[in-house]
């Protein structure tokens, strides 16, 4: 089952690569929180990736929180793992937290199902958005047009043309 | 020349892969050269074929861009380079003509 648009987000309790402990009530306050399940590995979340950072970044003056979630099987997966998280932010510039959904519940809670796949939420923690960045992994022009659509809704209160688009990326890697 | 496109189904790129592959025999007037489809399902099966991640694509047996020492075999999604610098779920068009005129310039040598 997957979150839908309208529905209040369930919260989480997540550690990032530094061990803070995050979750979405604790942004009491926000006008807008972004859930984006991503990962090490995938082609899709890291064509991606320096668009939603971009986003994170111009959007944190406005108030907005990114959140970025790794829920694969870091088992079957060891490029997912907590210390490869730990890696790559170390030598990346991150402007949001990398958080580790070591139990796979926060991606299970949500309904995610690839990555990258975003999840807007408003200042009650409900669903406004849900979907890919943007129509086109492969074009960086497209700045994540989808994303800024649906946080410049949130934040003017105004009508989402296009609430839900369909993730596109490599599915979460479940364990067995 | 045998060209095999090894996938999984966790990948939405395969189409796209596929597309690629007959796009570029055809831009070397290859367009007659068969294109062969193999599903990887499992953990085992892609051990057995020493995949790295979908798609996986063979000229002749030999990997389009040979495995990086980081690539895991498994299940997975390929990460490939442009040529550009991005990163893409499929190779950049110009690798996969570069390979393809090799190896179809390799059988013209042999015949």
């Amino acid at each position: 089952m997957s979150l839908t648009i309208g529905q209040v987000a369930p919260d989480f309790s997540l550690l990032d690569t530094a061990g803070r402990k995050w979750s979405v009530a604790s942004y009491d306050g926000a006008p807008a929180t972004v859930v984006v399940f991503t990962c090490n590995h995938c082609p899709y979340a890291l064509a991606w990736h320096d668009r939603i950072v971009d986003v994170a970044r111009e959007y944190a003056a406005r108030g907005v929180r990114v959140l970025a979630v790794n829920s694969n099987d870091a088992d079957r997966y060891p490029r997912d793992s907590l210390d490869a998280m730990k890696d790559r932010v170390a030598k990346e510039d991150w402007p949001m937290p990398y958080l580790h959904d070591a139990t796979q519940e926060v991606a299970r809670a949500y309904g995610a199902t690839v990555t990258p796949d975003v999840f807007v939420l408003d200042a009650e923690d409900r669903l406004r958005y849900r979907g890919a960045p943007d129509a086109d992994y492969d074009n960086p022009g497209e700045r994540a047009e989808w994303l800024r659509e649906a946080l410049d809704s949130v934040l003017d209160g105004s009508i989402l043309e296009r609430p839900e688009t369909k993730p596109v990326g490599c599915s979460i890697k479940w364990k067995a | 020349m045998n060209v095999e496109v090894l996938w999984w189904e966790g990948c939405p790129s395969t189409e796209k892969a596929r597309a690629a592959v007959e796009e570029a025999l055809s831009d070397l007037g290859l367009d007659g050269t068969p294109v062969r489809m193999r599903e990887i399902r499992t953990d085992g099966a892609a051990r057995d074929a020493g995949f790295v991640g979908s798609p996986t694509i063979l000229i002749d047996g030999v990997d389009l861009v040979p495995a990086a020492g980081e690539e895991q075999i498994g299940l997975s999604c390929r990460v490939y380079q442009q040529r550009d610098g991005r990163v893409s779920p499929i190779p950049d068009p110009d690798d996969l003509r570069e390979a393809l005129r090799g190896a179809a310039e390799r059988e013209e040598v042999n015949r």
